[in-house]
């Protein structure tokens, strides 16, 4: 909400140095399962290591995670980055939410699940590079959103022109998504790259190569970057997966995807005898861990498979799973998993993939349940 | 008020600062409102290093409805002083009481002088508090009306959920503001604990604490003090009514976490729901008229309140008048929240009142009702 606020005397309060105190800020996922919060803890030690920052309490009641009566829930801290926007020494702390009995995981807690599940399948080495593509809107009003660029209300020119375009009339927003871009690297996020995507004012960041947990933590430690980022530009960053009807493309998550065995020597035959199977014996299981409301998208054009099928190709874009041509070429190598809707929780998905591969699917109804869990009201 | 002076020739008068040899000091006072400060600057030639090189000043209280025209002089008797986090080094706020002519008695609103002397008398049981300031940004749309910012203009955003500790162009307004403070807070050396978006949109909070007796009141009203004049820089007003907005909007409290030496020590969490919530509960209805003008809007019941005419209490329930937080109940031992104080408060009468009715037997809650009284008076 810049557009209200004028500092308009240039009052440069980023030169006020904080002397010797840290600021922490403690950001959590909230009850909606798709949008971060945060609030700042005032620390007057040096922070080396997470293990110096304490776990804290909020209240849950006006997040969707508890009721009014019962309503502490409890921030454990997970992960520790640098702070882009305040500069060192000032810290970014992902927290996992609990409930007071300091176990129980509040609802939309899927990280817990995650950790389960890489310490269980370490041996596999699991390693992800998630695409989080991204729509920036433009709030016209205090309702009404559009896409950065088009005309309000309105459709620009058709989709073809958009993807990794230059150029004033095509790409819209870059200077927010280069932002981006440097502020996860300043923080110590494993961000890989950054392109703009099909349709106009879309884009895309990748975070990869990330091992296990890191996937999640990262993925979601940098969609909170830029959800800050956008208030820096007056943008709202938009993960419905298909925000736009008509002949534009919905916005994915697609997760690519590797164990030891599918790069070890021999393993693109590994991902077509054992893996491919394996995903398609579990497709309608795990399309319901994958984003809400990705029927909408999975319509089988836009470069999408059909929701309801299983389908995969060497080097196709139009299916469910896209095993790369370098994957086929080397005879090894990594899978594109093109299912993931933009709204997904990572952690789930990264469990689903490792669960569905390595652990024989073990766990994958109590993710289920789990997630059907969360969406109940409270 | 800046939108209407133009720096024309961006003259950037506040690099003069080297050139200074003089140590501006900033006196800054509660006025007859007993809710707004007001300030004004006194040149020194020699540095300022301890509080006895401030000098006692006078200033008009008649124009601060504080003293009548014919008898207006009130002096201000400088406590406590901090770095000046809008001139920088070596240029102080100092932050003063109010006083009549005698030097003696204290001027409406001065409530720090019974304050301090309720502390000093319980020094021993170390009273410590945690205060957390709620607040709203509004924005002026022409010169009497104000509306909050970001809401569209008369009228309202999307329902509150979203907004609570939020980020985002869609639902957090005024973070620059929030984040200024916080940092002009810290710069000044003032006990600022941290910040946090509310539950309404465009309303903030920042805490005070962990400050002891009498520094509460003090650390509270300079960062009211240094938010208003940051306010200024933004074009932004700041308000503190209990309830501004009427309908589904949360209303603005002060909650004031409290402890001592007994609710800290072995079996505090027992004292806590023993001794001393029987005590608040029995005073319950005299230590409202202390907690903010106008209260009885805020405290409905609704969003997240209790009602103004019951006490209750909870563990970890944040519809009560007071809550126990879970992690006190878990060490045995630690701190409440006082969830009724208002936004509007005034944080010595507060805390003098809460230590009163725990330490001292509410032996002063009589005598602080009647100041207050007094301070609403006409002159």
């Amino acid at each position: 909400m810049t557009e209200t606020i004028e500092n308009l005397r240039d009052f440069n309060y980023y030169k006020l140095n904080t002397n010797k105190h840290v600021l922490v800020e403690y950001i959590w996922i909230d009850g909606t399962g798709e949008r971060l919060r945060s609030k700042t803890k005032v620390y007057d030690t040096v922070i080396k290591s997470l293990e110096d920052i304490e776990w804290w309490t909020y209240d849950g009641s006006s997040t969707d995670q508890a009721i009014t009566k019962f309503s502490e829930i409890y921030l454990k801290p997970v992960c520790m980055v640098r702070d882009p926007f305040r500069g060192d020494p000032h810290k970014f702390v992902l927290c996992e939410t609990y409930k007071p009995d300091r176990k129980t995981p509040a609802r939309f807690n899927f990280r817990w699940i995650a950790e389960k599940i890489m310490q269980e399948a370490n041996e596999c080495d699991p390693w992800f590079g998630i695409e989080q593509e991204y729509f920036m809107l433009k709030r016209t009003g205090t309702t009404h959103l559009w896409p950065l660029g088009w005309p309000i209300g309105g459709f620009p020119y058709p989709q073809g022109r958009y993807y990794c375009s230059i150029g004033e009339r095509n790409n819209f927003g870059r200077a927010l998504s280069e932002a981006h871009q440097r502020a996860c690297l300043y923080a110590g996020l494993k961000l890989s790259g950054i392109n703009s995507e099909v349709a106009p004012s879309q884009w895309e960041f990748q975070i990869g190569i990330a091992h296990g947990i890191e996937a999640g933590d990262h993925l979601w430690l940098a969609r909170y970057i830029l959800e800050r980022l956008g208030e820096e530009f007056g943008i709202d960053i938009n993960y419905d997966p298909k925000p736009i009807q008509g002949d534009w493309n919905g916005t994915g998550a697609h997760c690519n995807f590797s164990t030891n065995k599918t790069r070890e020597n021999g393993g693109y035959e590994y991902i077509k005898e054992f893996i491919l199977p394996l995903l398609e014996k579990n497709h309608q299981k795990m399309m319901l861990l994958y984003g809400l409301n990705n029927e909408a998208r999975l319509t089988g054009k836009h470069e999408t498979g059909q929701y309801n099928s299983f389908t995969w190709g060497d080097g196709s874009r139009g299916c469910s799973i896209r095993v790369p041509i370098i994957t086929k070429e080397l005879g090894k190598g990594y899978l594109e998993d093109r299912r993931p809707a933009a709204n997904m929780d990572p952690y789930l998905v990264s469990s689903a993939l490792v669960d569905a591969t390595c652990l024989n699917a073990k766990n994958l109804i109590n993710f289920i349940e789990q997630f059907a869990e969360s969406l109940k009201q409270l | 008020m800046t939108e209407t002076v133009e720096h024309l020739r961006d003259f950037n008068y506040y690099k003069l600062n080297s050139d200074i040899k003089q140590v501006l000091a900033e006196y800054i006072w509660i006025d007859g409102t007993g809710e707004k400060m007001r300030s004004k600057t006194k040149v020194y030639r020699d540095p300022i290093t301890k509080l006895q090189d401030l000098d006692w000043w006078t200033f008009d209280g008649s124009s601060t409805e504080q003293a009548n025209t014919k008898w207006s002089e009130i002096y201000l008797k400088p406590v406590i002083y901090v770095k000046d986090p809008f001139r920088g080094n070596p240029h102080v706020l100092v932050l003063c009481e109010t006083y009549l002519p005698d030097k003696k008695t204290p001027a409406r609103y001065n409530f720090r002088s019974i304050a301090n002397e309720i502390m000093e008398k319980a020094k021993d049981f170390k009273p410590w508090f945690g205060i957390e300031q709620e607040y709203f940004l509004l924005k002026r749309t022409g010169t009497t009306h104000i509306w909050p910012l970001g809401w569209p203009t008369g009228g309202f955003p999307y329902p509150q959920g979203r907004y609570y500790c939020s980020i985002g162009e869609r639902n957090n307004f005024g973070r620059a503001l929030a984040e200024a403070h916080l940092r002009a807070c810290l710069n000044a050396g003032i006990k600022i604990a941290g910040i946090n978006a509310e539950v309404a949109p465009s309303q903030w909070e920042f805490q005070i604490g962990i400050a002891e007796g009498i520094e509460i009141g003090d650390h509270l009203w300079l960062a009211r003090y240094i938010l208003e004049r940051l306010g200024e820089e933004f074009g932004i007003d700041i308000n503190y009514d209990p309830k501004p907005i009427l309908g589904d909007w949360n209303g603005s409290g002060a909650h004031t976490n409290y402890s001592d030496i007994k609710t800290r020590g072995i079996g505090g969490y027992q004292y806590i729901i023993n001794e001393l919530m029987p005590l608040l509960q029995r005073t319950h209805q005299e230590v409202l008229k202390l907690y903010g003008s106008n209260n009885e809007q805020r405290l409905t019941g609704n969003h997240e309140t209790s009602s103004y005419d019951t006490f209750s209490w909870g563990d970890g329930s944040r519809g009560g008048s007071i809550r126990v937080p879970v992690i006190t109940k878990e060490q045995g031992a630690g701190y409440l929240e006082d969830r009724r104080p208002a936004a509007n408060i005034d944080p010595y009468l507060v805390s003098a009142v809460i230590v009163d009715v725990a330490l001292l037997n509410s032996t002063y809650v009589n005598q602080l009702k009647q100041l207050l009284v007094d301070s609403a008076k006409q002159l």
